[in-house]
C-alpha cells in the first residue's frame, strides 16, 4: 500500500533534483528558474501529501499559497531576465555583478 | 492494485522529466519536460485525493507559469550553446552536493522510521468535512479561518503583476503614439485664430 514514506522520498528526489538542476546549469538563468519551480513542486508535493495523510487540511491551504507566491516569483524572474538582455544582449549570469542600481 | 500501479507510474515519470529538465540541451525542451513533471505531481496528488491543488497545479503551472518560460524562451534570442560551456565542469561538485543532500534527507528519514522524531498531530480542526467534496472543504476553510492570509496571497500577487510591469515597460520614442489627454485638452479657441486682413497689406504668419 502507498504511504507517506513513498510520497515522502518521491519528493526528497525532486528537491534534490531541482538543486542539481541549479548547480549544473550555473550560466543558464531560464533553467535556474525551472529548476526552483521544481524546489517549490517538491515542496508543494510534500505538503499535500502530509495534509492528506494526517487528514488536515491546512497544509492543502499553504500549498496554495506556496503556488501564490511560486507563480509570482516566476513573473518577476522573468521580467528581471528581459530587462536584463535587453541591455546586454544575454543571460549569462557569470557577468550579473555588474548589473548595478 | 491499480492506485499502486498508478503511483509507481506517475513517481517514475516525474523523477525522470525533472531529470531531463535540468539535463536537456534546449531550454525549450526543458519548459515542455517541466510541464510533464507538473502533470505528473498533478496525478501525484490527485491519487492522495487532493483534487483541487491537483487542479490548480494544472491551471497554474501549465497554463501561467510554463507558458510564461515558453514565452520568454523563444522572444529572446540566445546562444544556448555557450550558456552551457561550464555544464561538464560543474558536473562532479553538482553530483557530490546532491548526493550528500539526499544522504542528509535519507539520514533525517530513517531517524523518523526509527520513532525518534514526533510529528505534530492534527487535531481534526481542519479535517475535511464528512460527505462534503475536497473542494468544498479546502472553501470552508480558505474563507472562514484563512481569509486575510488569502487576502494576502492576492496582495502579492497584485504587487507581483506591478513589479513585471513596472520593470518590463519602456517609452518608446521612435514610435509616434497618440496621446488622448492632449487631444481632449485641445480646443478650438488654441488651435485657431481669426484675422481680418486689410485689404493690399499682406497677412502675418
Amino acid at each position: 500500500m502507498i504511504g507517506i514514506e513513498h510520497y515522502v522520498v518521491v519528493s526528497s528526489i525532486l528537491f534534490v533534483l531541482g538543486v542539481l538542476g541549479i548547480f549544473l546549469n550555473r550560466k543558464n538563468v531560464i533553467v535556474i528558474l525551472m529548476a526552483i519551480e521544481l524546489i517549490l513542486l517538491s515542496v508543494n508535493l510534500n505538503l499535500v501529501a502530509f495534509s492528506a495523510f494526517l487528514g488536515d487540511l491546512v497544509g492543502q491551504v499553504f500549498a496554495m499559497f506556496v503556488l501564490t507566491v511560486a507563480a509570482g516569483e516566476a513573473a518577476i524572474g522573468l521580467a528581471i531576465l528581459v530587462i536584463y538582455f535587453r541591455g546586454r544582449g544575454t543571460i549569462a549570469v557569470d557577468d550579473i555583478h555588474r548589473m548595478r542600481g | 492494485m491499480i492506485h499502486i500501479i498508478a503511483f509507481y507510474l506517475f513517481a517514475v515519470l516525474l523523477i525522470a522529466s525533472a531529470v531531463l529538465v535540468i539535463m536537456s540541451r534546449n531550454p525549450v525542451h526543458s519548459v515542455l519536460w517541466l510541464i510533464l513533471a507538473f502533470f505528473n505531481a498533478a496525478g501525484l496528488m490527485v491519487l492522495v485525493g487532493a483534487e483541487f491543488i491537483a487542479m490548480l497545479l494544472v491551471i497554474v503551472y501549465v497554463g501561467a507559469v510554463a507558458v510564461l518560460f515558453l514565452f520568454v524562451v523563444m522572444m529572446l534570442d540566445i546562444d544556448f550553446a555557450e550558456l552551457r560551456a561550464g555544464f561538464v565542469k560543474n558536473f562532479p561538485l553538482g553530483i557530490l552536493l546532491a548526493v550528500v543532500l539526499l544522504a542528509e534527507l535519507v539520514l533525517g528519514f530513517g531517524a523518523y522510521r526509527a520513532g525518534t522524531l514526533k510529528l505534530g498531530e492534527a487535531d481534526g480542526t481542519a479535517a475535511t468535512i464528512a460527505g462534503r467534496s475536497n473542494i468544498e472543504s479546502i472553501g470552508a476553510l480558505l474563507y472562514g479561518e484563512y481569509l486575510f492570509l488569502f487576502e494576502a496571497a492576492g496582495l502579492v500577487l497584485l504587487v507581483a503583476m506591478i513589479g513585471a510591469i513596472v520593470l518590463t515597460h519602456r517609452e518608446r520614442t521612435d514610435t509616434r503614439g497618440q496621446n488622448v489627454s492632449k487631444q481632449n485638452k485641445r480646443r478650438a479657441e488654441d488651435a485657431t485664430v481669426n484675422v481680418k486682413p486689410e485689404v493690399g497689406k499682406g497677412v502675418t504668419l
